[in-house]
């Protein structure tokens, strides 16, 4: 069968490391965006890894949930880069001040 | 079979497709954040979600890794490229820039002082204690993974169920009406096409 537990927790916190540096280093809106995404998939990761080492499919059942919920902000994440780019034709994180009073 | 979970000891297939996917899953995050391209970024996204639909599979989560595949690498990363091949920022980014002085090196601190906490706490917890088995077990009655997972879905957690169809209502809903062009700066675009279009008429009476 598959490997202790513990190598895929390692390898899961070691993604979501490496998805929060692209987030915190990034200035890229969409790449920002796919950061978030490695960060998610980390998170699901760990979930199917707990369900096989507790014995339960509740934690599938939650990426299940976690999937849509990542479809669904993707989805309006990227409607609203759409829109302000439609405004300021850039894709940069820090160009983004239009709710500056 | 949920006795022979606990005892069998892993195979050496199984510690070489751990190794291999997670050296495409990390390859893969490393050429996200690296790559100055966001369609490379995007490419390199989809390697990091095979190699994670991959070890779902190890992990008998067989319906977790084909949606994996479907929703992410197909819907979503796709979705991705649309937006990036429409907003055309499909060219270079200056990596070195650093708008605000000293942010990032705090940033990769603050990150390896997480992560390394983490798996310090891995190493040395004892995991999997406490309750088990709210939703049931994912090897129970020797039922197949998509029966226990749909199970689970359809009864435990009927009512989150329904609550998604909401969320995924309210994001096309959103979706909609963020991408759709204001009707001024619509009839304005219109009505600059039509003069375009008449000059152009102009022009073309005279041989």
């Amino acid at each position: 069968m598959s490997l202790p537990g513990p190598w895929y927790l390692g390898l899961a916190a070691i993604l979501f490391g490496i998805g929060a540096i692209g987030l915190l280093m990034r200035r890229n809106v969409l790449i920002m965006f796919m950061c978030i995404e490695l960060m998610l998939n980390a998170a699901n990761l760990t979930f199917v890894t707990f369900a096989r080492m507790l014995h339960d499919i509740g934690g599938q059942a939650v990426v299940f949930f976690v999937l849509v919920v990542a479809a669904a902000e993707v989805v309006v994440g990227l409607g609203i880069v759409v829109a302000i780019f439609r405004r300021r034709a850039s894709a940069t994180a820090d160009d983004f001040h239009i709710l500056k009073g | 079979m949920t006795g022979l979970l606990a005892t069998t000891h892993p195979t050496i297939p199984d510690a070489i497709t751990f190794v291999v996917s997670a050296m495409i899953i990390l390859g893969g995050a490393i050429g996200v954040i690296t790559s100055r391209n966001p369609v490379h970024a995007a490419l390199s996204l989809v390697a990091t979600l095979f190699g994670v639909a991959v070890l779902f599979v190890e992990q008998q989560a067989d319906f977790l890794a084909v949606v994996q595949v479907i929703v992410y690498a197909g819907a979503i990363v796709v979705l991705f490229l649309f937006v990036i091949m429409y907003l055309g920022v499909d060219r270079q980014e200056n990596i070195n820039a650093e708008p605000l002085k000293g942010q990032r090196p705090m940033a990769l601190l603050l990150i390896v002082l997480i992560v390394g906490g983490v798996i310090a706490l891995a190493v040395n917890a004892h995991w999997a204690t406490g309750a088990k088995s709210v939703a049931g077990s994912t090897t129970a009655n020797h039922h197949s993974n998509v029966y226990q997972l749909g199970q689970s879905v359809f009864t435990t957690y009927l009512f989150a169920f329904e609550a998604t169809a909401g969320l995924l209502v309210i994001a096309v809903v959103g979706a909609v009406v963020l991408a759709r062009r204001p009707r001024l700066a619509a009839a304005a675009e219109r009505e600059e096409e039509a003069a375009a279009k008449a000059s152009d008429d102009h022009a073309g009476v005279t041989p």
